[in-house]
C-alpha cells in the first residue's frame, strides 16, 4: 500500500507496524482510560503479520515528525444471516488534539480503498449509540442504520 | 414517529438558516418558504433565540442568522427544545398485578424504541443531513436525466 497525504490534515497514512504499538497504546488509552497493551499486541500481530491480504488492515496517521496521530483497525469478515461479506471498521481513534482537520476522514478513505482490493462493496461499524462524536463522525462519512440490528442479553 | 409542529417549525427554520450562513432571514420569508404559519413560525423562533441556536440581527435586513455549529449541532439538539419524543407508557403504583406485566412490558419495548429515535436523532449533525437532502435531489436529477436518456 502506497504511502497518502492529505494537505489539510498533515498527517500521511501507513500500514501500521509492530513497532507502533506503544504509541497505539498510548492513544488508545488517552481516549478510553485503559491501556489494553495485550489487546493491541495481538491485534498488531494478527493485522500487520506477513501473509495478511486485503482482509485485514491497520493504518496508522503519522505528523511530519513521526508523531502518530490516529489510526484505524478493519478487516472483511464473512457473515451469516444472510449477509455477503463485508467490510467493518472495528477501531478508529484520532489525538484529541488533532481533531477536526479530516484525519479520521482519511483514515476511513484509506480503510475503505483497501478493503475493496477485497471485493466488498460495503462497510459496516458498530458504535455505542450514545457515542455522539463517533456516531455523528460516521453519520457523516456517509454511513446509516443499515439492515442489522446489535442484539444483546445480559448473562446472569 | 411524528414530530409537533413547532419541532418541524424549528428544523425548517434552523436547517434553511444553517444552509445560508452569510443571509439574514426574517420569520416571514421562512414561513412564506415553507408554506407554514407565521405567527407560530415567530413563537418558535423566540425559543431558538433563547436557546442560542439562532440570533436575531437588527436593523435594515435584519431577521435571524443561525448561530450554532452545523458541524456540532444536531437534529435532537433543536427538537428537544420543543419536545422529549419519550413515550407515555408508565407504570402507576396502583396497578394490578396483570395490568402492571403489561405495563412494565410494554415500557420496556417503548423505551427501547425512545432511546434509538433519541441516538439516531442525537448522531445527525446539521452538515449531514443538509448533504443528505442534497444528494437525494442529485439522485433525483440524474434518475430524470437517465429516463428522458432512454425515451
Amino acid at each position: 500500500m502506497d504511502i497518502r497525504q492529505a494537505d489539510s490534515t498533515g498527517v500521511s497514512v501507513r500500514p501500521a507496524t509492530a513497532a507502533d504499538e506503544s504509541a497505539i497504546v498510548a492513544l488508545d488509552a488517552t481516549i478510553t482510560g485503559t491501556a489494553k497493551s495485550a489487546y493491541w499486541a495481538d491485534i498488531l500481530e494478527r493485522y500487520t503479520g506477513p501473509g495478511n491480504g486485503p482482509d485485514r488492515c491497520c493504518l496508522v496517521a503519522t505528523s511530519t515528525t513521526g508523531e502518530i496521530a490516529g489510526f484505524i483497525v478493519g478487516e472483511i469478515r464473512a457473515w451469516e444471516f444472510g449477509s455477503p461479506p463485508c467490510g467493518w471498521v472495528i477501531a478508529l481513534s484520532v489525538a484529541p488534539d488533532r481533531r477536526e482537520r479530516g484525519i479520521g476522514s482519511l483514515l476511513l478513505g484509506e480503510l475503505c480503498a483497501a478493503l475493496k482490493q477485497g471485493d466488498v462493496s460495503t462497510i459496516r461499524t458498530m458504535v455505542l449509540r450514545d457515542d455522539k462524536v463517533n456516531m455523528s463522525f460516521f453519520r457523516g462519512e456517509g454511513l446509516a442504520a443499515g439492515p442489522y440490528i446489535e442484539l444483546e442479553k445480559h448473562l446472569e | 414517529m411524528k414530530l409537533q409542529k413547532a419541532s418541524r417549525y424549528a428544523l425548517y427554520a434552523v436547517l434553511h438558516l444553517a444552509s445560508s450562513p452569510d443571509r439574514h432571514y426574517s420569520t416571514a420569508e421562512i414561513a412564506d418558504e415553507y408554506d407554514v404559519s407565521t405567527h407560530h413560525l415567530a413563537k418558535v423562533m423566540r425559543t431558538l433565540v433563547r436557546s442560542g441556536i439562532i440570533e436575531s440581527v437588527r436593523g435594515v435586513g435584519g431577521g435571524y442568522r443561525f448561530a450554532g455549529n452545523i458541524r456540532r449541532t444536531t437534529l435532537w439538539d433543536i427538537i428537544h427544545e420543543f419536545e422529549s419524543l419519550a413515550s407515555d407508557i408508565e407504570a402507576r403504583d396502583n396497578l394490578s398485578r396483570p395490568a402492571h406485566i403489561v405495563v412494565s412490558g410494554l415500557e420496556i419495548v417503548t423505551g427501547e424504541i425512545d432511546g434509538l429515535v433519541r441516538s439516531t436523532l442525537d448522531s445527525i449533525t446539521l452538515q449531514t443531513l443538509l448533504r443528505y437532502g442534497i444528494e437525494a435531489i442529485e439522485r433525483e436529477y440524474h434518475a430524470a436525466e437517465a429516463r428522458a436518456g432512454s425515451g
